[in-house]
């Protein structure tokens, strides 16, 4: 998966996102709305495309959609 | 040798509700329509003050003889009764249940303080003893209080839960309607999902009165604590798996099966759970909107409800999965007769 699909399945997935609005370098934190809630529905997005279970402390140092792709290319590779 | 079935299930949710409306009020940050996005329920049922996980198991009992007027209950020779919410230190609550419902004298009284997968285990013990000889018609009771350890300031939790209490009569029968189980456990996950104080290990102290002075009975029994993420992760790694290993322990091919029937746990782990396991809309009972997760109750509900809707079918295939707390997790096939 290329960054571009990354970021639409995310941008599918969470309600509040406009589409066609996020770059490698926004930040998933500052999304609108963000919580807890986003947190886990990232989770499970992320396992269920990549087969990755993050931690919730994996999550919580990352800020950017870059910071994730780049973790999961490593896990995968 | 004989077998087992389930020959009918009833259930009672005591009379005080907590709409969505009521949880908005009471935390203002949140409207109606968040709620039931976020949780997709719209009420919950509450145990009334001093009603115990027995009253709750004794009222779904008796609707279970109502519902059933031509089963004789003095033919009832085993009891069983789960629920994290036992009356006394001693005596069993089941035993107490036995007087208070009238049951034989010949009569072997358990309980089982188990939560999420309690129901999956609690059917595992009513097939054990059925199969062994030793019993032929075993009332399983399942009834859970959760409202009772809940923060009154916990939105998350107080949006999740219900009361709850259900009946479940397993028979002999030359029909093997309960098939083969897969047990698991992992008590590194115990402090993910806890009710903390309250107990031997750690009780409460005159501390934790003051502390909680103004909560409804000072959370004498105890105040969850659940890390929500954690749990999910769990679900999430753990019931793919353990779906898997059911259908192989009853050699049965994921096709094979009419309905999966899980612990209700939350609209967020079952939309998940649906996802990675691939599983079809139609073959994915779901049933939390108007009781929210009630624990070891939630798959007998399930069940009941999935029966009124006409979605039980004579010879269907059903995968029961329990998991939460603990960690612990079991799953089993019911044939339904």
């Amino acid at each position: 998966m290329n960054m571009q699909e990354f970021i639409s399945i995310i941008e599918e997935e969470f309600d509040e996102v406009e589409k066609e609005t996020l770059t490698p370098t926004s930040s998933f934190r500052q999304m609108e709305g963000w919580s807890s809630m986003h947190a886990l529905i990232l989770i499970a997005l992320i396992d269920n495309h990549f087969d990755v279970l993050l931690t919730g402390e994996e999550l919580r140092v990352l800020d950017t959609i870059q910071d994730l792709y780049d973790l999961l290319v490593s896990k995968k590779a | 040798m004989s077998y087992s079935i389930i020959k009918n299930i009833s259930y009672h949710l005591p009379s005080e509700i907590i709409e969505n409306k009521d949880l908005a009020q009471l935390f203002p940050k949140n409207s109606e329509e968040t709620i039931y996005k976020s949780f997709g329920i719209k009420k919950r049922h509450i145990r009334l003050p001093n009603q115990t996980g027995s009253d709750l198991a004794f009222k779904a009992a008796e609707c279970f003889f109502e519902e059933n007027l031509d089963f004789d209950k003095s033919k009832i020779d085993f009891l069983i009764f789960c629920t994290e919410g036992l009356d006394y230190k001693a005596p069993t609550s089941s035993s107490v249940l036995h007087y208070r419902l009238g049951l034989n004298e010949n009569c072997g009284c358990i309980d089982m303080p188990m939560g999420c997968a309690g129901y999956v285990y609690g059917l595992s013990l009513a097939n054990a003893m059925i199969v062994s000889g030793n019993a032929t018609n075993v009332l399983l009771l399942v009834s859970d209080i959760p409202s009772s350890v809940i923060h009154s300031q916990d939105f998350d939790l107080r949006c999740i839960f219900g009361d709850a209490g259900a009946a479940t009569l397993i028979q002999a029968s030359e029909v093997k309607g309960i098939g083969s189980f897969v047990f698991g456990n992992d008590g590194e996950g115990a402090k993910n999902l806890i009710v903390e104080r309250g107990s031997t290990r750690s009780p409460i102290d005159r501390e934790w009165i003051e502390l909680y002075q103004n909560e409804p009975g000072y959370l004498a029994h105890g105040k969850m604590e659940m890390n929500g993420l954690e749990i999910a992760r769990f679900s999430l790694q753990r019931v793919p798996k353990l779906l898997e290993e059911t259908l192989k322990k009853n050699n049965l091919t994921f096709d094979e099966i009419d309905l999966f029937v899980f612990h209700q746990a939350s609209k967020f782990i079952l939309s998940a759970l649906k996802r990675k396991c691939k599983i079809p809309k139609e073959k994915f009972y779901e049933f939390y909107e108007n009781v929210g997760n009630t624990v070891s109750c939630s798959i007998p509900i399930a069940l009941k409800n999935a029966q009124l809707e006409g979605k039980l079918k004579k010879g269907d295939k059903l995968m029961l999965l329990g998991f939460g707390v603990g960690y612990t997790w079991g799953g089993t096939i019911v044939e339904w007769v």
